[in-house]
């Protein structure tokens, strides 16, 4: 099968499942169920583009297949924000209340901390790569640890509060930021996509791709920034999810066996709509609400998981 | 002509290069030789600009490297390192189609296919052009690769220890094609060597390196005899004519 081919099937899977989404059980309720399953639709493709977009470019800096872009450490910041506003300022402060002024923060605060990060690692000199990863495990859990230590001591209907920032959701998206987050993933590939083809060399390894004339440090520094602003505001828009990244990337690198970051970009994106979208939709409809959309994913993945690992030791 | 000039690299307070002052002449193949730790590789890297000088600086046709862009860079001086680790799989065409990137970036026009194809037939591949990478022997990897930077068209080719893992049949074809890149395409071909023998059958020019520092530098003849070589390696080497070569028999010395 030709990638166009593949792509064009993927897609209308992922047509078909977001209009399931949409149209299913409607009862030509178009003015209320609509609209707010329409947004709800656009955060799940965003959400899934950005948690797909950045893992792909992510492993391709790294070189690395199973690392995602939450071993950077922000997941936890997100949580350790949330916590600490909490635990100082009561789930009713502004900065939680209101949804707006919480989204501006946390996704500042996560691309503040790191570009410092980059920032004094970039600055040693040398191969920061490797470094930035140890770094970024240290300080994740080093966060984690001080969230644990807050919510112990919490006020156990406030932890109520933090435990729903815990775990991503898309029953209460809010509209208008949705469109902000649009518009910053829209800017991140318009950003990223002069760089898609440097990638391509960049995955034959440092080296080889400085041979080729690729300015390295400056792309891998892009790259970085990129994933950090996708991975703030996918998490500040529904919540730390970046667990699946790892699944929709080797899914793409497997069903695509292609190197083009272009056509890897767009399969792991459109799994990842599939993915959500579908996921979701089984969520509420088949199973009502009686299970999470993280366990039907973690499910279906590692299935898929012990299929390539059984596929792999046959085949050698 | 790239001109080295004073140039050093440290790792912590040791000199790895200390004040190095090459030139490599166009048109001729030039070996870097010399015992492991001399800092060949690390001469090597930093003419191509891979890893940054600590101080000095490089000239390639008088133009200074570090102020040159990394793309017009690399339609000028092209590097091969001896390892070659690669995340994707990729068959020897896209490895080779790659070689034209610094033209290209990543669209390909008639004229850098038939550069593609010519480089392939130029290295034997024309046949396995759709063989994975991952699926090759040593020698045709390293072919691959070396196609690679032929498709890459540059004036200078540096290549870093190609013959590390191949045997002799391969290792005596790969120095033919690169003898042949010198004599027929007329590229200036840089080349870091272990074994002294491929150094003096097929160079021209021959730099020794010892603790970081340039010893010898001078054409073949001059550096093969014992008593360099006696400076070189601390060892006794007697040097034997046989067909024309030099032959340097360093087994049981």
């Amino acid at each position: 099968m030709r990638d166009s081919t593949k792509m064009i099937i993927l897609s209308a899977l992922a047509v078909v499942f977001c209009s399931l989404y949409l149209f299913h059980d409607l009862n030509g309720s178009f003015d209320y169920a609509l609209p707010r399953r329409a947004i709800k639709v656009l955060a799940m493709v965003l959400t899934g583009v950005a948690i797909a977009y950045s893992t792909v470019i992510f492993q391709t800096i790294t070189h690395n297949r199973i690392l995602t872009p939450s071993i950077m450490g922000l997941d936890s910041l997100y949580l350790l924000l949330q916590t600490v506003v909490i635990f100082f300022l009561g789930s009713s402060h502004i900065t939680i209340v209101n949804r707006h002024v919480n989204f501006i923060l946390s996704v500042s605060t996560m691309i503040v901390f790191a570009l410092i990060l980059y920032r004094l690692l970039f600055k040693r000199g040398g191969q920061p790569i490797y470094f930035l990863l140890l770094v970024g495990i240290i300080v994740g859990t080093f966060f984690e640890s001080i969230s644990t230590f807050l919510q112990v001591l919490i006020d156990p209907n406030e932890f109520l509060k933090v435990q729903d920032k815990m775990f991503a959701s898309f029953n209460n998206v809010s509209g208008e930021l949705v469109w902000w987050a649009l518009g910053i993933v829209i800017l991140t590939f318009l950003v990223g996509w002069k760089s898609f083809n440097d990638l391509d060399v960049l995955s034959l390894g440092r080296d080889t791709a400085i041979n080729l004339g690729v300015s390295y440090d400056q792309v891998v520094k892009l790259m970085l920034v990129i994933s950090a602003v996708l991975i703030s505001v996918s998490t500040a828009l529904v919540g730390p999810i970046t667990f699946f990244g790892l699944i929709v990337a080797n899914l793409s690198y497997q069903f695509f066996k292609s190197y083009k970051h272009k056509i890897l970009i767009a399969g792991a994106s459109v799994m990842s709509i599939i993915a959500l979208v579908g996921g979701q939709w089984v969520v509420e409809r088949i199973f009502t609400f009686s299970t999470t959309l993280s366990v039907i994913i973690n499910f279906i993945g590692g299935v898929y998981f012990i299929y390539l690992l059984l596929k792999e030791s046959r085949s050698s | 002509m790239i001109q080295v000039r004073e140039l050093s690299k440290f790792y912590g307070k040791k000199a790895v290069v200390e004040k190095v002052n090459v030139n490599i002449h166009r048109g001729k193949i030039t070996s870097f030789i010399g015992p492991n730790g001399a800092g060949k590789s690390t001469l090597l890297s930093m003419v191509s600009r891979l890893i940054d000088a600590d101080t000095g600086e490089v000239l390639v046709d008088n133009d200074h490297v570090q102020k040159m862009k990394s793309n017009e860079f690399s339609k000028r001086v092209s590097i091969l390192k001896q390892s070659n680790f690669m995340n994707v799989r990729l068959t020897i065409r896209e490895l080779v189609s790659f070689g034209r990137f610094p033209y290209s970036r990543g669209k390909l026009n008639a004229e850098d296919i038939r550069i593609i194809e010519q480089a392939m037939d130029y290295m034997g591949l024309m046949e396995m052009q759709n063989d994975y990478m991952d699926e090759l022997s040593g020698g045709q990897r390293q072919r691959a690769f070396i196609a690679m930077t032929i498709a890459q068209d540059t004036d200078y080719v540096l290549l870093d220890e190609p013959l590390n893992n191949l045997d002799m049949k391969h290792s005596v074809q790969i120095m033919k094609i690169l003898r042949r890149l010198v004599d027929e395409l007329g590229k200036t071909v840089v080349i870091v060597l272990h074994d002294i023998n491929f150094a003096s059958v097929y160079s021209d020019r021959i730099v020794a390196l010892k603790n970081g520092r340039v010893v010898r530098d001078g054409p073949t003849e001059e550096i093969i005899n014992s008593d360099a070589l006696k400076e070189i390696y601390d060892m006794d080497i007697p040097i034997k004519k046989m067909n024309n070569c030099n032959i340097c028999v360093y087994f049981n010395s």
